[in-house]
């Protein structure tokens, strides 16, 4: 196989990186631990944030792509490479992708959602609802077997949950055990009374709950389709895990597009003032007096255009799609950072007038370190509340932008364009609900994680608030 | 009978630090037409006392325990309805910031009334006429056409004129004022001062004061009760109190005030700071802090001691067979011995540090589409000052009178309109933006805020580092480490808090920090901007004695802007008054605080509360508030509120004249 780096996959990587790199940076600093390990004691932080992980780590497997050899018909391996991308999410989930039906059927579903003129043995012809390709096709009586079948398998992925969670729960006791230098069954004494300042109890109860839920849906999938099949009888399960690296891209890459903007104009309006202010916000008056679907729809119409119009910069669909991809979280990016522009502006307003920033401009210092040392991290808690609500803003956005048209490309799978498919299927009679239902609970677990995960960062991290929760008391209780 | 007795109140706060015992056996009583002083500093628990009483608790507080008694009648048994007619009936209370105390989009007039309609049967017209006449008591002129006024069109005094105005409207037997004029400035604070003594004798209630102000006490109350950590620790007659007080707290507390015959010395400080209230007390509360403590003060509660008539006591030296007797604070004249350098600085006198020539800041008020400047606010309207290196010059006034603004106009922190500031030499004013950087290592400032001026994301050593770097000051890592633990170590502070943050520490320690990083570029002129004035008495001393000991053993000069006298008295070598963006009077301090001449230099030194009771001064009483600098009266700007103001005041604003070593502008002395 050939490894494909797409520009968003690139991305996804560096932001890794940065990730990593902060990490090591901030563990050498034991006062930046400090917050971090206030994030680590909070129970719905801690739960978030295994959540997240999940889904950052279905979103990873799916931004490993390559391109598979191509197999010539006798089994010698032919000379090229086949012209469609695949990612590593795509090769554990292979079953999933091939065993497509004829069109819809319901969850777990043995039969189609349509009924079919078939011809009978006997050469009569009936309208009846066709048994399906791969869903059940391994029970011999469907409606006989069908529902001892499905407990079953039900029981079987319980089993699968209860012999892998203890795994990972002594992987967790171990570690904790190592760390605090006693025996495992003190640490887990400690652990299952919720006694460790880390939460490891709300991250195993996650964790617990997570396998629960993935075991038995392991263990239907094999035979059925889980959240059922869509119009073209692709597995929907398939499709709404396919659409988690959608979400992430566009919702983190996009912050990554818009924060220098909006960090930069908007410290640079607030503490400079005079003419740099009025300019900065005669642009952003401007910007936001445009309709912001407008805007986005004219840039991506023209993004889309162009690259129509010179198919010879991209090898593959895929690649196609990708650039597709990256332009959207590109031009949001730029409509979108005008809030936070105003806000930082405001806040820096303030601070340019506090005390110790006075104090450092009586050193001399320059405004560029005034505004990096001082300002910056002062409104850094505003930073990092706005790049995790604009977060869940931003998967919202694509979902919506995706239905209306102008969002990621039709071949692109995304929360989005399940929702934009889901639009016809409300509308018939009877209604197909799994596909919208399935990219609803998706989407709201991801965005609820990500919320109350913001909410745990941004009270560790402000010294205000922390220093409230422990000098309350020496500081006079009455004002 | 008393009008109210307080037994055994106890008030506990939830935070997660644990329960903090905020009110802690709190027992005292108050007669009717009597004022009860509870004074004490910051976090002891005065403020929870006043709103336990009206059962005005914040949310995480409840009350647990104890009796509360109005004239027999237990108001912690009352239920919330009935608890709301007794506030504002029969107890009223006045809060510390009037800019807060009143809703900003309601008239004057509808929040009177409210309280009116609340508590009486009045008609809508009756409640009209009776808000003026309310408003005509507490001193608000042209009360009738006031009343359709909002907030924000009354100065700071006035709306604490308004809120006690509304405390009277249900007409209570009982007033809380918490802190009423902490908030305002030295001549508004007399007049609110005057005003709240007259209306307590004329309608007989009693009041409950609490402040942190001795003056205050010494002024207005009859008995005073000190408070230290949640806890009475001694009740005794003002006069009693003042004269001998016994508790070595109060006279500390005594100590720690800065008084024109501590000049030269270093004033008593009380080491540490009042204890966190969550925490479990073995014996006294104030062992850790005392200087007569005893084995036993850290291992019993002391019981209350009666040493005189009507003069309880709660400390262990009075106990029965006690040998120990509380020193006698007596005043510990440490001479300081100034170094040879500033000895030789002061005596050449002929090079001054710093000339201030016609200094003025004029900000443009903008109107209309265009903004264009429709007039200026004169916030410094020609300052000249001179200071010499090695001395003190205290630039005295109320607020607004714009001596911040000349400070950071000194500074280049603001661009001056017009006049020369020359600073060894160098004129700064005209300096090329390189140059001035560099003269930047020569005068620092320190700021008001302690909780303000340090940036709260950046750790201590980090702040002080800031200058080090910005003015290049000491190039390699391991010498700047050395230097902020030397600066650390210099201001009192151990060199390992380096690596905490400003919230990690008191008011005073933060002021300590701030005081560092200003001497950590070695300055020649330090701009103290009330460093003090956020602080409690005890720690005031404490920064007071630093910048003392600061100016013999480094030479330094301070520009020291502060609006209290005692302060001055203290520290100042020469003093300025300004008024409106001007000095009105200038000279040694000696000179001018012993024998003012300008009408309001005598005013403003006369409405200092004083602690000498004996002889109750007479105050003068100046009429109405500061003028605002964007319309300042022709003439003298001060003579629309002199009580010795002439026709001629109005026409010109007096010239400079020099009476020997000092200067006063005021026609008077032409």
């Amino acid at each position: 196989m050939m490894p494909v780096l797409l520009w968003t996959d690139l991305l996804v990587f560096l932001l890794i990186a940065c990730g990593i790199g902060a990490g090591a940076y901030v563990s050498r600093r034991e006062y930046l631990l400090a917050s971090w390990r206030r994030v680590g004691e909070s129970r719905a932080g801690m739960a978030s944030l295994t959540l997240l992980l999940a889904f950052v780590a279905v979103g990873l497997l799916d931004s490993l792509h390559y391109r598979p050899r191509l197999e010539a018909a006798n089994g010698q391996p032919a000379g090229g490479y086949g012209s469609e991308v695949r990612s590593a999410l795509d090769a554990l989930l292979l079953p999933l992708k091939t065993r497509t039906e004829k069109t819809y059927s319901a969850p777990l579903a043995t039969h189609l959602y349509a009924k079919e003129t078939v011809e009978l043995a006997d050469g009569s012809q009936a309208r009846v609802f066709p048994r399906l390709k791969h869903g059940g096709a391994h029970l011999e009586d469907a409606e006989a077997e069908w529902s001892r079948d499905v407990v079953l398998r039900i029981l079987r992925g319980l089993a699968l949950a209860v012999l892998a969670g203890p795994t990972f729960a002594a992987l967790a006791v171990l570690a904790a055990a190592r760390r605090w230098g006693m025996n495992w069954q003190a640490a887990w004494r400690r652990i299952r009374r919720g006694e460790s300042r880390f939460a490891w109890d709300a991250v195993l109860l996650t964790l617990a709950a997570l396998l629960l839920l993935v075991g038995p849906a392991i263990s239907l999938a094999g035979g059925y389709h889980v959240f059922g099949t869509d119009k073209v009888g692709q597995d929907v399960l398939y499709l709404t895990l396919k659409s988690i690296r959608t979400g992430l891209v566009i919702g983190t890459i996009t912050t990554l597009a818009m924060l220098p903007f909006a960090v930069a104009l908007g410290i640079a309006a607030g503490y400079l003032g005079g003419w740099v202010d009025d300019l900065i916000q005669y642009l952003y008056t401007t910007l936001n007096s445009i309709p912001g679907v407008l805007l986005i729809a004219a840039s991506v119409l023209m993004v889309q255009v162009l690259i129509d119009t010179h198919p010879a910069w991209f090898a593959t669909a895929a690649q196609r799609a990708d650039a597709r991809l990256l332009a959207l979280c590109l031009i949001l990016g730029v409509t979108s950072w005008t809030g936070l522009c105003r806000l930082l502006r405001a806040e820096t307003l303030k601070l340019r007038e506090l005390e110790y920033v006075q104090a450092a401009q009586a050193f001399g210092a320059s405004a560029a370190r005034i505004m990096g040392r001082h300002v910056l991290p002062n409104v850094m808690h505003i930073v990092l509340i706005a790049v995790v609500m604009d977060f869940s803003g931003l998967v919202l956005a694509e979902a919506v932008l995706s239905y209306i048209g102008i969002g990621v490309d039709p071949s692109t799978i995304s929360f989005g364009t399940m929702i934009n498919t889901a639009r016809l299927e409300l509308a018939r009679e009877p209604v197909v609900w799994w596909s919208l239902l399935a990219a609803f609970v998706f989407m709201f677990v991801l965005v609820l994680a990500a919320n109350l995960f913001s909410d745990t960062v941004r009270d560790a991290f402000d010294p205000r608030v922390a220093g409230r929760r422990s000098a309350s008391s020496a500081q006079e209780p009455a004002a | 009978m008393s009008l109210l007795r307080v037994e055994g109140l106890r008030t506990v706060l939830s935070s997660a630090a644990g329960e903090v015992r905020a009110v802690d056996g709190v027992s005292f009583g108050l007669a009717a037409g009597e004022t009860f002083a509870l004074l004490g500093e910051s976090g002891c628990g005065k403020s929870m006392t006043a709103l336990s009483l009206m059962r005005l608790l914040p949310d995480a507080g409840w009350i647990a325990g104890g009796r509360v008694l109005l004239e027999g009648r237990d108001l912690l048994a009352l239920s919330e309805a009935e608890m709301r007619n007794v506030r504002g009936r029969e107890m009223a209370m006045i809060f510390q910031e009037p800019a807060t105390s009143l809703n900003p989009v309601l008239t004057v007039g509808e929040q009177i009334g409210e309280a009116l309609s609340r508590h009486t049967a009045l008609r809508r017209e009756e409640v009209r006429h009776r808000a003026t006449e309310l408003l005509e008591a507490v001193g608000i002129p042209a009360a009738a056409q006031r009343l359709g006024e909002y907030p924000f069109q009354f100065s700071g005094g006035m709306k604490q004129r308004v809120m006690i105005a509304m405390a009277l409207a249900g007409n209570p037997r009982l007033l809380i004022a918490d802190e009423p004029t902490t908030a305002l400035d030295v001549t508004i604070q007399a007049q609110v001062l005057e005003l709240l003594g007259a209306i307590q004798r004329e309608r007989g209630m009693g009041m409950l004061l609490i402040t942190h102000d001795l003056g205050i006490v010494a002024r207005l109350a009859q008995r005073v009760g000190v408070m230290y950590a949640g806890e009475l620790v001694e009740v005794a007659e003002r006069a009693t109190f003042f004269s001998a007080p016994q508790h070595p707290y109060s006279n500390k507390l005594f100590a720690a005030l800065p008084r024109p015959e501590r000049r030269g010395g270093l004033l008593e400080t009380i080491p540490g700071s009042v204890p966190p209230l969550t925490t479990t007390f073995a014996g006294c509360r104030f062992a850790e802090r005392c200087f007569s403590v005893m084995a036993r003060c850290r291992s019993e509660p002391p019981a209350w001691h009666e040493s005189g008539p009507g003069h309880v006591v709660r400390c262990h030296l009075y106990d029965q067979g006690a040998t120990g007797r509380p020193q006698e604070s007596e005043i510990l004249i440490v001479p300081l011995e100034a170094s040879s350098a500033v000895r030789f600085a002061q005596e050449d006198g002929s090079a001054s540090l710093l000339e201030v020539a016609d200094l003025k800041v004029h900000f443009p008020i903008r109107r209309g589409v265009l903004q264009r400047a429709t007039g200026h606010v004169r916030a410094v309207d020609g300052v000249s000052l001179r200071l010499d290196p090695g001395r003190t010059l205290a630039l005295v006034g109320e607020s607004g009178c714009g001596k911040t603004t000349a400070g950071k106009a000194i500074l280049q922190l603001i661009k001056p309109s017009a006049g020369s500031v020359c600073f060894d030499g160098e004129e700064l004013t005209t300096l090329p933006a390189a140059r001035l950087r560099r003269l930047r290592s020569e005068m620092q400032i320190i700021f008001q805020d302690p909780y303000a001026s340090l940036d709260p994301r950046m750790r201590v050593g980090d702040t002080i580092e800031e200058g080090l770097l910005a003015l290049g000051a000491a190039a390699d890592r391991t010498a700047r480490e050395g230097r902020i633990a030397e600066l650390l170590e210099r201001v009192g502070l151990a060199a390992g808090m380096r690596g905490r943050y400003p919230h990690e520490f008191s008011g005073g320690q933060r002021q300590r920090i701030a005081i560092a990083r200003a001497l950590a570029v070695a300055p020649r002129l330090l701009i103290c901007d009330e460093p003090t004035s956020a602080l409690d008495v005890s720690v005031q001393a404490q920064i007071l004695n630093l910048l003392k000991e600061l100016q013999t053993t480094l030479g330094l000069a301070y520009l020291f802007i502060t609006h209290n006298i005692a302060v001055v008295e203290y520290l100042a070598h020469e003093v300025a008054v300004m008024y409106l963006g001007r000095i009105v009077e200038r000279g040694a301090v000696g000179e001018v605080l012993g024998g003012p001449k300008h009408p309001y230099t005598e005013a403003l030194l006369s409405a200092v509360p004083r602690l000498d009771t004996a002889g109750q001064r007479k105050v003068i009483m100046l009429q109405g508030d500061m003028p605002s600098p964007a319309k300042p009266p022709a003439g003298c700007h001060f003579h629309p509120r002199c009580p010795r103001a002439m026709p001629r005041c109005a026409e010109t604003y007096p010239a400079e004249t020099n009476l020997g070593t000092r200067s006063v502008r005021c026609l008077l002395y032409e």
